[in-house]
């Protein structure tokens, strides 16, 4: 499944893959993302999203990871 | 078909140059000798269709993390005629140590020098040449990422397959690599032997169980079942377990204890067995339950289950300012609430964590369980217990609740909640005996210090002054009574409830110890005492104040040296004071004004 250039992280499908083009965070959300394997040039993919408009599962490369909708929304994505 | 391997550290663009190579026509596929696939593809090659494969990223030939085992292993089993290595031209001088140990095997090899676009911003220049004729291979420097040199790189691997013939076969490298294979086999026997690592479930069975458990619909039901079946194991297992400590407890009493002491004065006797024998007797049956209940923990917090629960629940904690983590912390908080207040440390945002450290005490810990249990057992018929027990726990979780909602504009927090979550894992029997036998070894060191003193100040207040009948209104513990009746009848206590809520600030495991105590009894005679001397909408009103009110001295203490506040401290003792008070007091003139 392709997806839009510039597309924001929250705004996957889940299934969907794209890779890392920016990260628009501060300096600590930014070195906390990092940490988790965030980086530009990353493949990344939505597993799922929690009910009630919880937090996204999303995978890269062998690392799961949550985190709420509103932090991935700093995450653009180009097609992978 | 000639077999070409691509070899490299990680990070030089191997991968790239790989892609660019090999077009569309790339394919995942099993090697002999691995368990991981490889990416390969089928490339032209001077007229010649070769088969290229990406072996994974190494920083040394003979090192031993997987990725450097699985390329041994490759290179034993299966034959080479080329091995391209990619190596990352700036940085050159750490990373040349590969080549030569890849050129110590004696395959056709060539060098491929990746990112001289940014070597030479750096100023790096390489005579390919001079370095050729040392290495006594072809050198040729390109940009994956661009395309430079790539054409010229294809056909100096060409000709380099159609002039070298390879006469390594795949046994004598792996004769080479000998040495290697023996550490390997040495390490991994070792290993076995010495060191217990917890079995980790496969990604692909971490991903099927996820999909159950983390299900949309049925993820939290599932959760909130599966928590229901661990207390109701923790507490069907625990209470024989229980029954046998009380027993043999009554037997040291009356058989060893009973006529050691019969030759003391009277007053000494008393102190020891209905003081402190009785307050320690007490904590000692709960230990059965408590062990059970820690180990039951820390089996599911390793398990990786947790982190399962923070993504379910997030989506709700976060309306109430809290994140997924701090349900995590206030699930724990059900066992004790004094690890739960120190496992907020994982929160690096203040007011997120003061928060979180000002609902935990709210939550119904174990020792207030033993007290609710006995009330129960007291007051109530044993088929409305269950029900009694269940509407506790969801006080105990609507307190959180509105705690949270009345204080999160003091606390607003924008801590992004990422939170890595881990493969299924069973823990070894060895993990879970020393985390719980930890937890366990506190809990009983915090108890019996409390205990003891308190069931003696308990002892002494109703036993002074000695010229009046112990408990009543004329000793130290009936005036203190007195002093806050204007306070506590209101909400349906009396004077005996007041003194065992006075001691359960100390510690809730002392409440129904104290309560022995004062009425002098024990077992089912204090039970059907306090059936006569309260009905049940002052039992009620009695839990519900226990339930909210500060849970204990521990958690006072861990929550002023965590929050190192002593502000915070006071604001959270007098909040869950008040709260306690209003709660019961609603409770009970409201049940009273409709006739019960």
């Amino acid at each position: 499944m392709t997806i839009a250039n510039n597309m924001k992280l929250n705004t996957l499908n889940p299934g969907q893959q794209g890779v890392i083009n920016a990260i628009d965070a501060e300096q600590g959300l930014h070195q906390r993302l990092n940490a988790m394997g965030f980086r530009i040039g990353k493949k990344i993919e939505l597993i799922r999203r929690a009910s009630f408009n919880g937090p996204l599962h999303v995978r890269i490369g062998a690392t799961d990871i949550i985190l709420r909708g509103i932090d991935a929304a700093r995450i653009q994505l180009i097609p992978a | 078909m000639k077999r070409i391997a691509l070899l490299g550290m990680p990070n030089t663009g191997k991968s790239t140059l790989f892609n660019r190579l090999s077009g569309a026509s790339a394919r995942v596929g099993n090697w002999p000798g691995i368990t991981v696939d490889l990416m390969s593809a089928k490339i032209l090659m001077g007229g010649h269709i070769a088969e290229l494969i990406d072996l994974p990223g190494l920083y040394d030939l003979h090192g031993f993390s997987d990725d450097e085992q699985v390329v041994r292993h490759f290179l034993s089993n299966n034959t080479v005629d080329l091995a391209i290595i990619v190596l990352n031209s700036s940085q050159i001088d750490r990373q040349l140590s590969l080549a030569l140990q890849i050129k110590n095997l004696g395959l056709p090899t060539i060098l491929l020098l990746n990112m001289q676009d940014e070597a030479k911003r750096a100023g790096i220049s390489i005579d390919t040449l001079a370095m050729s004729q040392q290495l006594g291979f072809p050198v040729v420097q390109i940009s994956a990422k661009y395309g430079d040199g790539c054409p010229q790189a294809l056909q100096v691997a060409a000709k380099q397959l159609a002039d070298k013939k390879n006469e390594m076969s795949p046994q004598a490298i792996a004769a080479l690599l000998e040495a290697d294979v023996q550490i390997e086999q040495d390490m991994h026997n070792i290993v076995k032997k010495s060191v217990q690592m917890p079995a980790e479930l496969n990604d692909e069975t971490t991903d099927k169980i996820d999909k159950v458990l983390l299900h949309p619909m049925f993820g939290l039901p599932l959760f909130f079942i599966a928590m229901f079946l661990l207390f109701q194991f923790i507490f069907s297992a625990g209470a024989p377990l229980q029954a046998g400590m009380a027993w043999l407890l009554a037997l040291l009493r009356s058989t060893i204890l009973e006529p050691l002491l019969s030759g003391l004065p009277v007053w000494l006797n008393g102190l020891l067995l209905d003081g402190i024998f009785n307050g320690i007797s007490t904590v000692a049956a709960f230990v059965p339950i408590i062990v059970l209940f820690f180990l039951v923990m820390s089996m599911v917090e390793d398990s990786g289950y947790l982190s399962r629960a923070a993504f379910l629940m997030d989506a709700l904690m976060s309306k109430i300012g809290l994140d997924g983590r701090g349900f995590v912390m206030v699930l724990m908080g059900f066992g004790c609430n004094v690890p739960a207040l120190m496992g907020t440390r994982v929160m690096r945002s203040r007011p997120m964590r003061l928060l979180t450290m000002l609902v935990i005490p709210l939550s119904l810990c174990s020792a207030r369980l033993q007290v609710f249990l006995f009330m129960i057992a007291a007051l109530f018929k044993p088929q409305q217990a269950a029900y009694i027990m269940f509407t506790l726990y969801m006080v105990s979780f609507f307190t959180i609740f509105l705690t949270a909602i009345l204080f999160k504009g003091q606390y607003k927090s924008t801590e992004p909640f990422i939170l890595e979550l881990p493969p299924y894992r069973f823990p070894t029997p060895r993990q879970i005996w020393l985390r719980g036998w930890q937890e366990v070894k506190y809990f009983l060191n915090r108890a019996t210090k409390f205990i003891v003193i308190g069931v003696v100040m308990v002892w002494a207040l109703t036993h002074y002054p000695t010229n009046v009948p112990p408990a009543s209104v004329g000793t130290l513990a009936g005036q203190i009574g007195a002093l806050f009746a204007p306070i506590l009848n209101p909400i349906g206590i009396d004077t005996q409830l007041a003194i065992a809520l006075i001691f359960g600030f100390v510690a809730k495991e002392i409440v129904i110890g104290s309560l022995a105590v004062i009425y002098g009894m024990q077992g089912d005679a204090l039970s059907h005492q306090i059936a006569i001397n309260i009905d049940w909408v002052q039992g009620m009103s009695f839990m519900l104040f226990t339930l909210i009110y500060t849970p204990c001295l521990s958690t006072i203490a861990t929550m002023k040296s965590e929050s190192k506040s002593s502000v915070f401290m006071w604001l959270s003792i007098a909040w869950s004071l008040g709260l306690a008070w209003v709660v019961s007091f609603i409770f009970y003139q409201g049940a009273r004004a409709l006739g019960f």
